[in-house]
C-alpha cells in the first residue's frame, strides 16, 4: 500500500495535480465535509453544495480552489427538486472531470458518488455522524459504488453488512 | 440573546412551543429563532422573533453571538457549538410525530449527551430546565473542548485520494472493517 508520505511528489503537486470533487448538502452534512478539509490539500479541488452561501466560508477554507457550485436543495421527498439537482450535478461531473469524490451526504452527494463512479471517479462515502445505530439510506444505497465506504460508529460498521460487505470506521469528524 | 436553530427543511413545533412557553414563564433574555416555517396548523411563536431562514453568514454571526444555542439533535448545531465552545441545549425530532424521517436525532443526543458544553432534553418537558442548566454553565464557563477530526480518518481518505493503486486502498479498507 502506498502511504501518502510516501507518495513521490508528481502526484501531489507537480505537473497535474488530482482532481478532487468534494460534495456535501447544507447543515450538518456541510459542516462535516469542512471538518475533513485537510485530506484534499494539495489536490486540484471544487465543491458542491445546496446553498450560494457557503461560498465564501469554502474560498476561506482553500487558498489554491475558487470553484464552488450550489446546486438545488432537495431531499429524497422532494421528487422534482431532486431531479433538477441530479441533471446539475451531472453537468458539473462532466465539467469537472474528477479522478476522486469525496461526500458526506445526502441526495446531492449520493448522485455525485453514483454519477462520479460511473464515469469512473473513484469514490468516498463519510456517512453523517449523526447516524449512530444505522448507515443513512443514502449511505446504504451507495454500497456498490463507494470505493472507500466509511461509517463514523464502530457499531455501525459491524451491525451494517449488505450483503458480502460492511462499511469501514476510521474514526470520525469529531 | 438565546439563539434557536431547528434547520430549514422541517418545522419542529414541540421544541419551538416548549421555547416559547419558557419565554412567556418569567423574565427572560431575548430569544431570536431560526425555525422552519411552520404548516398551515402549525405552532407560531408569540414571545420571540424568528425567521424561516438565515444565509449562512448571519446565521453564523447570531449563532457565535449567542449567549446559549438551542437545537434540535441535529450535526451542524452540535459541531457548530462544540467548534465554538458554545453551549447547546438539544431536542431529538421523532419520526413517530412526523417530525424527521428517522430516529437516528435520539442515538445522536444519547451519544452526545456526555460532551462538556452539550444538555440533552430528551423531549418538550425537560427543555426549560436543559436551557437553565445550560445558561447556569455559561456564567461558570464550563465549555467544551474544540472537536478535532481523527487524525485516522483524515489520512485514510487522504492516502485515498493520492493514491494511484484504488484496488490495494480497497482490499486494505475490507480488510480494516473485518477486524472492526
Amino acid at each position: 500500500m502506498v502511504r501518502r508520505a510516501d507518495v513521490p511528489e508528481q502526484s501531489r503537486s507537480k505537473a497535474r495535480p488530482i482532481r478532487v470533487l468534494v460534495v456535501a448538502s447544507g447543515g450538518g452534512h456541510w459542516v462535516q465535509l469542512m471538518q475533513l478539509r485537510t485530506a484534499w490539500l494539495g489536490a486540484d479541488v471544487a465543491c458542491v453544495s445546496t446553498h450560494l452561501g457557503y461560498r465564501e466560508e469554502w474560498l476561506a477554507s482553500q487558498a489554491e480552489s475558487d470553484r464552488f457550485y450550489a446546486v438545488a436543495d432537495a431531499n429524497f421527498s422532494t421528487k422534482l427538486r431532486l431531479a433538477r439537482q441530479a441533471l446539475q450535478v451531472a453537468i458539473i461531473l462532466l465539467r469537472e472531470r474528477p479522478s476522486v469524490v469525496v461526500t458526506t451526504g445526502a441526495s446531492v452527494g449520493y448522485f455525485a458518488l453514483v454519477l462520479g463512479k460511473l464515469m469512473r471517479a473513484r469514490t468516498v462515502w463519510v456517512d453523517s455522524v449523526a447516524n449512530t445505530e444505522e448507515l443513512s439510506l443514502s449511505g446504504q444505497r451507495v454500497e456498490k459504488f463507494a470505493d472507500l465506504w466509511l461509517t463514523q460508529w464502530p457499531e455501525v460498521a459491524e451491525g451494517a453488512r449488505v450483503g458480502d460487505r460492511a462499511p469501514s470506521y476510521r474514526g470520525s469528524v469529531l | 440573546m438565546i439563539f434557536v436553530s431547528v434547520g430549514t427543511q422541517l418545522p419542529f413545533d414541540r421544541l419551538v412551543h416548549a421555547v416559547d412557553a419558557w419565554c412567556s414563564a418569567g423574565e427572560r433574555e431575548a430569544v431570536f429563532g431560526q425555525i422552519a416555517k411552520p404548516g398551515p396548523n402549525g405552532y407560531v411563536p408569540m414571545h420571540f422573533e424568528w425567521q424561516p431562514f438565515l444565509d449562512p453568514e448571519d446565521f453564523r454571526a447570531r449563532f457565535s453571538q449567542a449567549t446559549i444555542v438551542i437545537a434540535h439533535a441535529g450535526m451542524g448545531s452540535i459541531i457548530s457549538a462544540l467548534s465554538i465552545g458554545k453551549p447547546i441545549v438539544i431536542m431529538p425530532r421523532m419520526a413517530s410525530l412526523g417530525e424527521h424521517r428517522n430516529d437516528h436525532q435520539a442515538g445522536t443526543a444519547r451519544r452526545f449527551a456526555t460532551r462538556a458544553g452539550i444538555f440533552v432534553a430528551h423531549d418538550e418537558n425537560c427543555l426549560g430546565a436543559a436551557v437553565d442548566s445550560a445558561l447556569k454553565a455559561v456564567a461558570g464557563s464550563a465549555v467544551g473542548s474544540r472537536p478535532k477530526p481523527d487524525p485516522r480518518l483524515i489520512r485514510c481518505i487522504s492516502d485515498f485520494i493520492f493514491s494511484e493503486s484504488p484496488r490495494a486502498l480497497r482490499r486494505s479498507g475490507a480488510h480494516g472493517s473485518g477486524g472492526g
